[in-house]
């Protein structure tokens, strides 16, 4: 299992909100693809899949709040 | 630092948006390092991914009769409006050979753009928690940027002609009730954005380091 996280974005920037996600729970991905976009006040940027395997949860939905180090989704890549 | 410029003239908003996808493949695969592509919009209302719909307060008769079409973009940041008297410039950095930091490349644009502004006589600021640049407590220039992958793009609009600046009232800027200004208002004559191209070229380059 992997875990993502929402990496540091820069100085002042401890939290976000969720866009959209690409996936839905159970969705095969490829590493590298994005996963997710998130919005600043002004800005919005994407968060790439860590690694390949299934999308197994998604732990903040849509509109959801999430702060740098949050667990955003968890990737299994047992079978990888 | 070394960047393409691109001029794209008078640019339906559409079209402009398809030049930088393609410039900022060229920069995410590294076949140029960066650009800033500058233009000028057709009137065109955005909404960016935090826009409530309710920032729009024109109606929609009012958008058909004055030919202004509304569309949804990838950036942050809520409603605005582009028109022909404003300066619009999309920056394709890549911030992983800057610095990785979304904040601070936002400054670093506020920052460039004061400079411009500054050498024309224009005394402009940031002020804290509201990302733009603003003349005495009114806005002059927006800022709504999309970051992929650390590669940036969309960017900022720079309100040059008096004229456009009426457009405004169709929405709430940026979801907030503020008054915009141009360059026209503050120096009391047009200019020519020829100047304001080449001048915003070296700020942004010197900012960018």
């Amino acid at each position: 299992m992997h875990d993502v996280v929402l990496p540091e974005l820069g100085e002042g920037i401890s939290k976000a909100t969720v866009s959209f996600w690409y996936f839905k729970n159970g969705d095969a991905v490829k590493e590298g693809e994005d996963l997710v976009e998130l919005a600043t006040d002004k800005a919005t940027f994407n968060l790439p899949c860590p690694k390949a395997g299934i999308l197994s949860k998604i732990n903040f939905n849509e509109g959801d709040s999430v702060k740098v180090g949050d667990i955003l989704a968890v990737i299994d890549n047992s079978n990888n | 630092m070394n960047f393409e410029a691109y001029d794209l003239g008078l640019i339906d908003f559409g079209a402009a948006r398809k030049k930088q996808l393609e410039v900022f493949v060229e920069v995410k695969n590294r076949r140029i390092s960066s650009a800033l592509i500058f233009c000028r919009h057709y009137p065109v209302i955005t909404l960016g991914r935090r826009t409530d719909i309710r920032n729009i307060l024109a109606s929609e008769k009012e958008l058909i009769d004055k030919k202004i079409s509304v569309l949804r973009v990838e950036r942050g940041g809520d409603a605005t409006y582009h028109g022909p008297g404003q300066l619009t410039v999309y920056p394709i950095f890549n911030l992983n050979f800057l610095k990785k930091d979304i904040h601070w490349f936002l400054r670093q644009l506020e920052s460039a753009l004061i400079k411009s502004l500054s050498g024309l006589g224009i005394s402009a600021v940031c002020l804290p928690g509201l990302t733009g640049v603003w003349v005495n407590k009114e806005k002059i220039a927006s800022i709504g940027i999309a970051v992929r992958n650390w590669v940036t793009f969309h960017g900022f609009s720079l309100n040059v002609e008096e004229s456009d600046t009426r457009n405004f009232r169709l929405i709430r800027p940026c979801g907030m009730d503020i008054k915009m200004t141009s360059i026209e208002a503050a120096l009391g004559k047009k200019i020519e954005f020829d100047a304001l191209r080449s001048s915003l070229k070296k700020e942004v380059a010197l900012c960018m380091t």
